[in-house]
């Protein structure tokens, strides 16, 4: 046991989904030609203005209150103020003393234990330019190109009380986080294309102490494992200093994802002025209760109580719940299907088997595939029904998942439908069994494996469609009239 | 009395470059306007709320709609250096 | 007369008596600029070809009955801080000094859809920064009235353009008195609307909560109808006000009978030049036999008015010019690294008054001293409003001088606070939002115009405009001509 006790707080940035940027009409499509989604507003041209989205206030209200925040009745919107190429009119529109949201917490688990971190506030804000470096990073390029189109997409800070304990809280609370930003859709959340960040604060303290230890800043956390690293790497560096006498400096360090290691950005007394003043150029947002209450009735049941509600409904284990509801879309596609073939646990099975497997294979979502939760269905019921055997279901599956087609076209196309009839199946087995006399005899004698040969042999013969079970069946009361 | 190394940090903090006269100059300058400045500490405020907008108005917002914007080309035209349709800047140091 | 000579009034008879066209109006004025440019120097830029073009265009609509405005093919001069598509926007700085916007302003946009050939960008203090327009990079204005004093400012290449007949009308912006006091110096009509009756989109900020577009005329009928161009909502500025706009010319009925007019006595206290203030209260006193009445009233924050406007419009231009950084357009000096960059392109690219404000803005915003100075000037700011409120309970509308002085001569004003000084009268008015107009109302002994500020309530601009125009009457029964 460890004489330090972890102190973690996270920043998240996420961009919302709104068509249209935030103080303007220019679209958030990522990707794009440089500088082709750009207008005088997001370019920061002299005289143009910005005017506030209403989707983007909307969209920071649902998650604030996704994530159990107040909604105070005024926010406003500030300048902070610092110079950055990536940064068209040299100041950022955010919020500071007034945020949209505030006083949230979030529940998450890990390893069945439910926990909860304090949410201080979420703001809205907007995006910066993206910047492309000559070299492979900022300071080994002797110049940079910039790309505006990024620039002024609309962003939620979420800022965490620091309630987290260890690096593996901090990354279960940030795929809950994450999983509830997704279920009330006002993020995709794609940590690949940024549209997910997150910084942390981390500090130690002795164990019983109350007092904060002196905090470092780290960024760069790209993926939940290198914030999982990242930490490990900070928390293990602090307790050495400390160990050897050291005090900690507070300053930020980034993470080297490649060297395992953070490295000193800036010291505390290179921190900004940002001069953060009231943005004359905006009004303020006044929510009234009625609004809140508009966006509370809209909100989507979130994943924690999804995934209690397939426990209790559908007789699930808490891994199968917490896999199926780790998506919104996985979850709905699971609830359909069940809807038309009753057996959740059977339906949760291929789920997380079969299809996670095609899934995978075709690197697509559960969203993009061309089978539906019917189709699902109607292939576990002919499977119920011996029409066809397991092992030819997933066969079938895979077919549906290429094609579309109704299971029922595709068994019949491939001619798979079983022979389960034991009158017609007897007289290919007798015929097997005449053919092959010395390995019967042997199988008489007690020689088990010589069974997966004659079915083997009747399959053969059927090609394929006979019902093994029913095969099985004929083979062992020949024996029996033998014996 | 604001010092000479304020005046060199209020212009760094601005991105401002002053020679040794405009440091004086910018130093006389600030003194006497913020001389003057102080004399608004006996107007008494408590309690009264700042303003920051000489009309007030609340929720001005637009629909999130996609409206076109500039062509690539003319979103660059000015662009002092401008390269493969990207603003060129040299080394950015943190 | 030649047509150069006539108000905008008089050439809209003339056209549409059919006695000229657009094309020969506007070439008269181009000729008139041929011939006094080289003194005045009111433009930064002339566009002789585009003007002609549009007039020539205006002709044909007239000729097919097609015409987009009662104002189609009246030409303007227009302050070279109103972002202009394809035509050079300035600011008077070094800075812009090649910028070419790719976009029309709102009021820009205004004037072309109701067929107005625009005749080129006026000379003006650098990014509206002064009172003389000594300060602009490029040029030196004259006053046409006495070459040897200045125009006033910041928009003094607009008074000087309409003052000198180089063109009927003109369009200023006003943020602490810069359409009111070049109008005062030059003989002219000059309304500062109320803060957001007219849009700031495609106006190059200065102090975004002070500035405004305002017309400048050489009658107060002029006035009126360019207040009808360029006045409206605009969804492009978010502190675009959304209410119906009268029609300003209708509002010219010549009766005033039961007007309250109060007189603040902080406005005839010490400093103010004696042939000034006989020529207001003689104006004054015409308007008591046409029916006002008239009272004393205080207001007593004025003398905290030029340190507080200072203060605020200083904080709002340091952030709003920290975007010319030399990346996306204007002047770059090539350094080594952005930081350096940025610096060596911003000292070489902004003068002396600018940096002086951009200084004073960034220390009243910095960690410290935005409560003591930002906010502090904001608190008095709500105070100031408090005043005018208070006073527009009893009176309709104020009179005070527009100047403590009429036109000074080239660097008289020896230090920056000298020159802050003589906007003593000006400021309050944006501090407020609240309209005002300036009009002339005599000479001093030097033959220099005086002139003698109206100021509203919010929104009362058919108040001032029918009062300024009931005056102009009485004042033309007397054999007056047009100064």
């Amino acid at each position: 046991m460890s004489k330090y006790e972890t102190v973690i707080g996270l920043e998240i940035h996420t961009e919302l989904l709104t068509k249209s940027k935030i103080f303007c009409g220019c679209t958030t499509e990522f990707g794009g030609d440089p500088n082709s989604h750009c207008c005088p507003v997001c370019l920061g041209l002299p005289g143009a203005l910005p005017v506030m989205n209403q989707q983007a206030i909307e969209y920071a209200v649902s998650a604030g209150l996704a994530l159990n925040c107040r909604i105070p009745r005024y926010n406003k919107f500030d300048r902070k103020n610092y110079f950055y190429p990536d940064l068209p009119k040299a100041y950022q529109i955010s919020q500071f003393d007034l945020p949209i949201c505030v006083d949230g917490f979030v529940e998450y688990e890990l390893e069945g234990e439910r926990l909860r971190a304090g949410i201080t506030r979420a703001h809205l804000e907007e995006e910066a330019g993206k910047s492309v470096h000559s070299g492979n990073s900022i300071l080994g390029s002797d110049f940079s190109l910039m790309d505006y189109n990024r620039s002024g997409i609309p962003l939620i800070e979420i800022v965490t009380e620091p309630d987290l304990r260890s690096p593996a809280q901090a990354r279960s609370f940030l795929e809950q986080l994450k999983s509830i930003l997704e279920y009330t859709k006002v993020s995709d959340c794609k940590m690949q294309e940024g549209s997910l960040r997150c910084d942390a604060n981390v500090s130690l303290r002795p164990v019983g102490s109350l007092e904060l230890g002196t905090k470092v800043e780290i960024k760069n956390l790209n993926s939940f494992k290198a914030i999982e690293r990242a930490l490990e790497y900070e928390v293990h560096r602090q307790a050495q200093v400390y160990d050897q006498g050291g005090r900690i400096v507070q300053e930020t360090r980034a993470w080297d994802d490649v060297a395992g290691i953070t490295v000193t950005m800036r010291s505390k007394e290179e921190s900004h002025d940002y001069r953060y003043f009231p943005d004359p150029d905006l009004v303020p947002i006044e929510i009234d209760a009625h609004w809140v209450e508009r966006l509370t009735d809209a909100l989507p049941e979130l994943p924690l109580a999804k995934k209690q509600r397939f426990i209790e409904s559908y007789g699930l284990s808490d891994y199968e719940a917490g896999v199926l509801t780790a998506s919104q879309d996985f979850a709905l596609f699971f609830e359909q299907t069940v809807a038309e073939y009753q057996n959740g646990k059977d339906v949760a099975n291929w789920l997380m088997g079969e299809f996670s497997k095609l899934l995978n294979n075709a690197r697509i979502t559960i969203t993009d595939t061309q089978v539906t939760p019917r189709q699902l269905a109607e292939l576990l019921m002919t499977i119920d029904k011996g029409l066809i055997s397991g092992t030819q279901g997933k066969e079938v599956l895979s077919a549906m998942f290429t094609s579309g087609l109704n299971p029922s076209v595709i068994i019949k196309d491939k001619g798979m439908q079983q022979i389960s009839d034991s009158q017609a199946l007897a007289g290919v087995v007798d015929q097997i069994l005449a053919d092959n006399p010395k390995e019967f005899e042997r199988l008489q004698q007690g020689n088990e494996k010589l069974l997966g040969f004659f079915v083997g042999q009747v399959m053969k013969e059927t090609k394929g469609k006979a019902n093994p079970q029913v095969v099985n069946q004929i083979i062992s009361e020949r024996l029996r009239e033998l014996s | 009395m604001i010092s000479k190394e304020q005046v060199k940090r209020v212009a760094d903090l601005a991105r401002l470059v002053l020679t040794e006269s405009e440091m004086l100059q910018q130093q006389q300058d600030l003194n006497q306007i913020l001389d003057a400045a102080d004399r608004l500490k006996s107007v008494n405020t408590t309690d009264i709320e700042p303003t920051a907008h000489a009309i007030p108005l609340t929720n001005v917002t637009r629909d999130d709609l996609v409206v076109e914007g500039l062509s690539k080309n003319d979103a660059v035209k000015n662009g002092p250096e401008v390269t493969k349709g990207y603003f060129k800047v040299p080394q950015i140091m943190e | 007369m030649e047509l150069y000579q006539y108000t905008a009034r008089q050439l809209q008879q003339c056209l549409s008596d059919n006695e000229v066209t657009s094309e020969m109006i506007v070439n008269s004025f181009l000729a008139q600029i041929e011939r006094v440019e080289q003194e005045i120097g009111a433009f930064i830029t002339v566009t002789a070809d585009q003007a002609l073009e549009a007039a020539k265009e205006s002709d044909i609509r007239r000729r097919r009955n097609e015409l987009v405005s009662p104002w189609d093919g009246i030409p303007i001069a227009v302050k070279d801080n109103m972002s202009t598509k394809g035509i050079k926007t300035t600011c008077g700085s070094k800075i812009l000094a090649n910028y070419v916007p790719p976009y029309d302003g709102t009021v820009i946009r205004k004037l072309k859809a109701a067929g107005l050939p625009l005749l080129g960008k006026t000379n003006l203090d650098e990014f509206a920064m002064g009172s003389s327009t000594e300060n602009s990079a490029f040029a030196k204005t004259c006053n046409p009235v006495n070459w040897a004093k200045v125009p006033g400012g910041s928009s003094g290449g607009s008074a000087a353009a309409v003052a000198g007949y180089e063109a009927p009308w003109s369009l200023g912006s006003d943020t602490g008195g810069s359409i009111r006091q070049p109008a005062s110096f030059c003989g002219l009509i000059g309304l500062k609307p109320t803060y957001g009756l007219v849009s700031r989109y495609g106006l190059v900020a200065y102090a975004s909560s002070f500035d405004q577009i305002g017309p400048l005329g050489r009658s107060v009928e002029d006035v009126a109808d360019l207040m009808n161009i360029i006045s409206g909502y605009d969804q492009l500025d978010s502190t675009s006000v959304n209410r119906d706009c009268p029609n300003y010319a209708a509002a010219l009925t010549g009766d005033i009978k039961g007007l309250r007019i109060g007189l603040p006595k902080e406005y005839f206290a010490q400093g103010l030049n004696d042939a000034v203030k006989a020529a207001i209260m003689a104006a004054v006193d015409k308007l008591v036999a046409a029916g006002a009445v008239v009272e004393e009233v205080s207001l007593p924050m004025t003398e905290y008015a030029i340190e507080t406007y200072y203060l605020i419009t200083s904080a709002e231009a340091s952030s709003n010019l920290a975007r010319y950084d030399g990346v996306r357009y204007g002047l770059r000096v090539a350094d080594e690294d952005s930081i350096t960059m940025f610096k060596s392109t911003r000292s070489a690219g902004f003068g002396p008054e600018v940096k002086r404000r951009i200084m004073l803005g960034t220390y009243a915003l910095s960690t410290g001293y935005y409560d003591a100075y930002y906010k502090k000037a904001q608190q008095v700011r709500t105070l100031m409003r408090r005043e005018f409120a208070e006073a527009f309970a009893k009176v309709d509308i104020l009179i005070t001088p527009t100047t403590p002085t009429t036109a000074f001569g080239f660097g008289e004003k020896k230090n920056s606070l000298e020159m802050y000084l003589s906007d003593i009268y000006t400021v309050t008015v944006n501090l407020a939002g609240v309209p005002a107009l300036s009009m002339p109302v005599g000479k001093d002994q030097e033959h220099l115009p005086i002139g003698m500020q109206l100021i509203g309530q919010h929104f009362a601009e058919e108040a001032l405009l029918n009062t300024a125009y009931t005056l102009e009457q009485v004042k033309l029964k007397e054999g007056c001509v047009h100064e």
